[in-house]
């Protein structure tokens, strides 16, 4: 829930409010904070998705062919604000290239960014505007975040190359948790959606 | 999965093959309503396309495909049908080599032509048809075209009519319809039927009119009147008779069934105008579909590292 007042409360309300979660665990988190706004506040926000794919900067790095998905975005995004969502926020980059995208669909009146975990090591400009969980993280190492809808289950996992940390969650509350292993940390989110 | 450097033929294709490029044109449709239908996928990269033979749809088809992308697109047609296959080939081949463009969108008069510009060139190169070989682009969004009418591609029958022997578009359909496991039929005069074809696994009928009734798509082929001279078929009348696709035969058609035609068609020929302008014709979704194929096909040769 902490997100979501967040966002109500740092917009005065929900007038104007959209949301746009990037494909494809963001969309999820979106669609939780979406339900919470209901919840809460009783008012159905407009929702979008977006594939940010062809707007990556590095496609001529990327070994494996990227699988394009379908962005979809059917309202206006004009003079709106847009909350903009993803799981994990990193080099800063997928987001550079999700405003870019946005912007092609329109001019919003703001843009914000809500991100589940904040992993450091940035490599452009950006910050979130609402932030689940701060967490330290050496670059080499992997934050994959799973989600009930699309994986099967909440779960954060931070794992060093190759080996693999398995993190619990339940309902979307952040803990963190040092397991057995020294590089294995255990990330619970529940409410912080 | 990494794609091939080429896009040569449906020939040398799988089926997962075949439905990563139908999946992936799926998404790009997408893009094209976009307020603004351009992504910057593409970006510094330049397309050649390099036509030895004339063709409007084709060569609009793959240049706005490209702008889409963001790519630059440099294009290079000529009418004539006197190029010289090998040596000017060879030259021209070079001095794509020497500009550094990153990939080739080639259609020449020569089978073959494509797949010796790709064995000479470092960009990758996509055949948008060569002599009587293939036409791999057009077959890929044919199918894509069926695939989004129906929802699905298990069970359709599919029957191609028309001058099979010089026919590209038919080749190209009947390697990757087969690919997809689906029943596959053609029906021509005899002498515009190649020997061996049912080699391919296609059955073979000449009577239009007794079989019209029993498929889900019939793909319509162009009389190409420029290879008539050799008179391969008594009169364009007789033709029109026996295999025009006129409205009497499309009222014999199964009732969810459609009808497609690579372009450009000649009306009152093979087909008849109200046949081609009725709800049954599929035939301006194709050349919609078309660019998104090709940008998918773009895409997936120009955009990801090829290993």
């Amino acid at each position: 829930m902490r997100i979501t007042h967040e966002i109500v409360e740092k917009n005065k309300g929900t007038k104007g409010l959209s949301l746009i979660g990037i494909k494809r665990r963001g969309d999820f988190i979106a669609r939780r904070i979406a339900e919470k706004v209901r919840e809460s506040e009783g008012k159905r926000l407009p929702m979008g998705a977006l594939d940010i794919t062809l707007y990556r900067d590095d496609l001529q790095l990327v070994a494996e062919m990227p699988i394009i998905e379908e962005t979809d975005i059917t309202f206006d995004i004009n003079d709106k604000i847009v909350i903009l969502v993803d799981d994990v926020l990193f080099t800063g980059r997928t987001v550079r290239a999700a405003i870019e995208e946005i912007l092609d669909f329109g001019r919003p009146r703001l843009i914000q960014l809500a991100v589940l975990i904040d992993r450091g090591h940035r490599e452009l400009p950006i910050q979130a505007d609402y932030v689940g969980k701060k967490i330290q993280t050496a670059k080499n190492e992997i934050v994959d975040v799973y989600i009930k809808e699309f994986d099967g289950e909440d779960r954060v996992v931070i794992h060093k190359m190759g080996k693999k940390t398995i993190l619990d969650k339940e309902k979307m509350r952040i803990k963190i948790a040092k397991e057995q292993r020294p590089q294995i940390k255990q990330l619970t989110i529940t409410d912080d959606v | 999965m990494n794609p091939k450097k080429d896009l040569l033929g449906i020939e040398d294709l799988t089926s997962k093959e075949i439905s990563q490029y139908l999946d992936q044109a799926d998404k790009f449709l997408e893009v094209l309503e976009r307020p603004i239908p351009i992504v910057p996928a593409l970006r510094g990269k330049t397309i050649l396309t390099l036509f030895f033979e004339p063709s409007t749809r084709t060569q609009i088809s793959f240049s706005i495909a490209a702008k889409r992308l963001s790519a630059d697109v440099v294009s290079f047609a000529t009418a004539t049908s006197s190029v010289k296959k090998g040596e000017t080939l060879l030259d021209t081949a070079r001095n794509i080599e020497a500009m550094k463009v990153d990939g080739v969108v080639v259609r020449h008069p020569a089978s073959g032509a494509a797949k010796f510009l790709a064995d000479r060139l470092e960009a990758f190169v996509i055949n948008a048809g060569d002599g009587t070989h293939e036409h791999p682009t057009q077959a890929l969004l044919d199918i894509m075209t069926m695939r989004r009418y129906f929802g699905h591609l298990k069970d359709l029958s599919i029957l191609i009519v028309g001058d099979i022997t010089h026919s590209r578009v038919a080749r190209s359909n009947i390697f990757g319809l087969k690919a997809l496991g689906l029943n596959v039929a053609i029906c021509a005069p005899v002498t515009l039927i190649p020997i061996g074809i049912e080699k391919l696994g296609v059955e073979v009928f000449y009577n239009l009119d007794d079989i019209i009734g029993s498929f889900d798509v019939v793909m319509v082929l162009r009389i190409q009147l420029e290879r008539q001279e050799v008179g391969l078929f008594p009169s364009v009348r007789e033709y029109r008779n026996l295999y025009g696709l006129t409205m009497e035969r499309m009222k014999k058609m199964k009732p969810r069934s459609v009808i497609m035609h690579p372009g450009p068609i000649n009306r009152g020929l093979e087909i008849d105008p109200e046949v081609a302008d009725s709800p049954k014709s599929l035939i301006l979704e194709q050349v919609k579909n078309g660019v998104a194929m090709r940008m998918a096909i773009l895409f997936i040769h120009a955009g990801g590292k090829i290993e």
